[in-house]
């Protein structure tokens, strides 16, 4: 049987999700395997319908929990075929055990993880706390600002993961609702040129190759262990970025959209700039733009792709600026936060003398306004001109209740 | 469907594949080598396999070694049963895009975990996996006990039985609990096969092994593991500690259809008292002191009405 092939417009209007969606169908996966969470679960109905309505051929399992869904997803995957699947906050933790066990058997699967906030309290809504949960489980991870970038990015993420230079799993961030959820203009690649860009699955070390049986997921202890880590964190760490650069240029060269590791808008004479990540960046840009129009020299710097970090473009992205704000948006939970610390460590040894301080924004669907971003871009003004951070280094943004603020 | 293999005589049938190899690091005696060489010598199908983490994990893939000579993967302690799932939904979807390489290959799916990841903490996965109807066998290696993490008690050790985690002492006789009937509910799902096995009775599992690949859906095979380590019995005796809980009916051999028609197959000629399946073992001594005798009464009721419960099912075909 094979399946029907969908007619799109240059541009339609679509939400992270569905447009997620979308990629997932156009890459011709074998197997999802999934269970549902707000605010994810469009994506994965959006695919059951797409199977539905024969727009797809492939298989669907909606299993029992979500580390059923990662399980079966890493046997699907490790029997050799394209996988992938979607979560957020809760059902990424209950995943996590089989983030680790996916990564370590070089299976590359791409995962939407839809950002949300963890319990307790209980909140459906969008922050980075799920990310920063897992952010160390060996997984390449991408940030879409808007829908367009969800899109996008799923289309590079299986090419990416699944070069057999490479051979790891990908997670495409989005905001929770604030991307996954609004609704834009999204510029499409028809189902052949987008299939033609992301290629047919190749498969290496498959089980379902019975010439050549392989062993999965084997034991090892002090005497292996650490030489499979270090190999894994290694290629992490040296491969994945040349092919990341790569891949975006064959995108761009397809396209015409150019996406960097690192994001910088209006960075090349910045005084002050504020580092972020996902729908933040949008509003960020548009501050900085009016900043500017009132003699601020005010940047913006997006982070692209969290892990591996790219180090040396952060440091270059920031290089001659006097006074940086990290944005987080997730709880740091008795240290700085997530950005703060890896962009610190990212400049720590440069030549870079700014000065940094770490924000604290937006945690469990809270906004995050211009008017915030306005005083804050005001704030790093006053850090730049006195030479020394102003105010404490940690701060929360838009919080009720007495000011909290740290170290 | 391909071709259900034929097998003549034990010799034979012990030595006729290697696909799971001599050398492992189970300890001499261990069962679960047995049960698993059993099964995989019952066909010579195309095998896709999947181990839980336990004794048979941890024994048998210690890198840069394997003993599995058909591809194999071990996740983690509760997903075996959905690995293979997943293995399998691959092979349909690779199969209905004409993509498989190997495409006139009729591989059979199986996991093989120990009681602790089934009945326990694998227990929401396997139903799952039930539920969905996956073509797939999951195997139970029963040993009643978390063997791999040094003998704590799991939802299937049978009570009276002194374990790491609910030892017998001064004033306790250790396990408290009934063993969970894990073919009851297994077969509540209504799958197409679920039966019990023991490695002593190859030509009865092999019996059961070869249905349970030939219907379509998947099949629950709860297999008695005898440990030599945490059942306390000399390494030499596995086999007679396997044949003393058959023929004490403390581990009935049966089979249920369709999860209604259920048969027994395997009646003993003599059966033996509980008594002697319980003395075998130096899990059960404590049993023996006076103040406890009473519990092998007990056992052995539980063990004739749960007899008796067997054949009225049988007998009543449904
Ligand atoms: C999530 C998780 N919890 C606990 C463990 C520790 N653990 C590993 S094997 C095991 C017991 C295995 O017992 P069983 O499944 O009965 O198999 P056996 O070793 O007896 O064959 C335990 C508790 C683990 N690996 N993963
Ligand atoms: S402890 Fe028991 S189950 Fe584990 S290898 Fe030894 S005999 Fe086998």
């Amino acid at each position: 049987m094979a399946f029907d092939k969908m007619e799109l417009r240059e541009v339609e209007v679509w939400d992270g999700n569905y447009a997620a969606a979308h990629a997932m169908r156009q890459a011709q996966i074998d197997v999802v395997a999934a269970y549902p969470i707000t605010p994810s679960t469009p994506i994965v109905e959006s695919y059951a319908q797409f199977l539905a309505d024969g727009y797809i051929e492939g298989e669907f399992v909606m299993v029992e929990s979500e580390h059923a869904a990662m399980s079966g997803c890493i046997g699907a995957a490790a029997a050799g075929g394209r996988v992938a699947t979607a979560t957020s906050s809760q059902g990424l933790a209950l995943m996590s055990e089989t983030l680790y066990q996916a990564s370590g058997m070089r299976l590359p699967i791409v995962l939407n993880l839809v950002n949300r906030a963890l319990a307790s309290p209980l909140n459906v809504n969008g922050d980075h706390s799920d990310m920063y949960m897992i952010r160390d489980s060996g997984w390449i991870q991408f940030d879409a600002f808007c829908p367009q970038e969800s899109y996008d990015l799923n289309l590079i993420a299986f090419k990416v993961a699944e070069d057999h230079d490479i051979r790891l799993p990908a997670i495409v961030n989005q905001d929770g609702f604030m991307t996954s959820h609004t609704a834009q203009g999204v510029h499409t690649l028809s189902d052949d040129v987008a299939y033609g860009f992301v290629g047919e699955y190749k498969p290496m070390n498959d089980m379902l190759d019975f010439e050549h049986p392989v062993t999965h997921g084997v034991q090892t202890e002090e005497d292996w262990h650490f030489e499979h880590k270090a190999r894994q964190h290694n290629d992490l760490m040296t491969k994945v970025m040349p092919k990341i650069k790569e891949v975006f240029a064959d995108f761009e060269k397809l396209t015409g959209r150019k996406y960097n590791p690192v994001e910088k808008y209006d960075m090349d004479d910045a005084d002050v700039c504020v580092v972020c990540m996902g729908s933040s960046v949008e509003t960020a840009r548009e501050v900085a733009t009016e900043m500017r129009a009132k003699g601020v020299k005010a940047g913006v710097v997006g982070l692209r792709v969290v892990r591996p970090l790219p180090f040396f473009e952060i440091a270059e992205a920031l290089k001659g600026v006097k006074a940086i704000a990290a944005l987080d948006r997730s709880s740091p939970n008795g240290a700085a936060g997530m950005l703060f610390n890896e962009i610190a460590g990212a400049l720590f040894n440069t030549d870079t003398k700014a000065l940094l301080s770490g924000y604290v924004y937006g945690l469990g669907g809270r906004d995050l306004t211009k008017a915030h971003l306005v005083a804050l871009y005001n704030e790093l003004q006053a850090n730049a001109d006195a030479g020394k951070v102003t105010t404490q280094l940690q701060q929360f943004i838009g919080v009720r209740g007495p000011k909290l603020a740290f170290l | 469907m391909s071709e259900v293999k034929n097998i003549k005589n034990l010799k034979e049938f012990s030595t006729s594949a290697d696909r799971f190899e001599g050398a492992n690091l189970l300890c001499p005696g261990c069962a679960h080598s047995i049960i698993v060489r059993e099964v995989l010598n019952a066909t010579n199908d195309d095998l896709i396999l999947a181990a839980s983490t336990g004794c048979l994990e941890v024994c048998t893939a210690v890198y840069p070694y394997t003993s599995w000579d058909a591809s194999w993967i071990h996740i983690g302690f509760e997903n075996s049963s959905t690995a293979v799932a997943g293995a399998e939904t691959m092979y349909k979807a690779l199969k209905k895009k004409g993509r498989l390489k190997q495409p006139d290959r009729n591989p059979k799916f199986i996991s093989f975990a120990g009681d602790g990841a089934s009945y326990d903490i694998g227990f929401q996965w396997i139903s799952g996996c039930m539920e969905r109807g996956h073509n797939m066998m999951h195997i139970v290696l029963d040993n009643e006990v978390y063997a791999n993490t040094g003998g704590q008690r799991s939802s299937s050790t049978p009570i009276g039985s002194s374990a790491t985690t609910a030892p017998a002492g001064k004033i306790s006789y250790g396990e408290k609990r009934n063993k969970k009937d894990m073919m009851a509910i297994m077969a509540a799902h209504g799958i197409p096969y679920a039966a019990q096995v023991s490695p002593n009775k190859w030509k009865d599992m092999v019996k059961k092994i070869q249905h349970g690949m030939a219907v379509e859906g998947p099949v629950f095979i709860n297999a008695v593991s005898p440990c030599t380590t945490e059942w306390k019995f000399d390494p030499k005796d596995t086999m007679n500690i396997a044949d003393l809980a058959t023929d004490s009916l403390v581990f009935p051999l049966y089979e249920i259809i369709d999860g209604r028609e259920l048969n027994i197959t395997y009646r003993p000629k003599n059966i033996v008292p509980v008594e002697e399946y319980l003395a075998a073992q130096g899990r059960f001594k404590h049993l023996f002191k006076d103040e406890y005798k009473y519990l092998i009464k007990e056992w052995q009721d539980r063990v004739d009405e749960k007899w008796a419960y067997l054949q009225r099912r049988e007998e009543a075909r449904i």
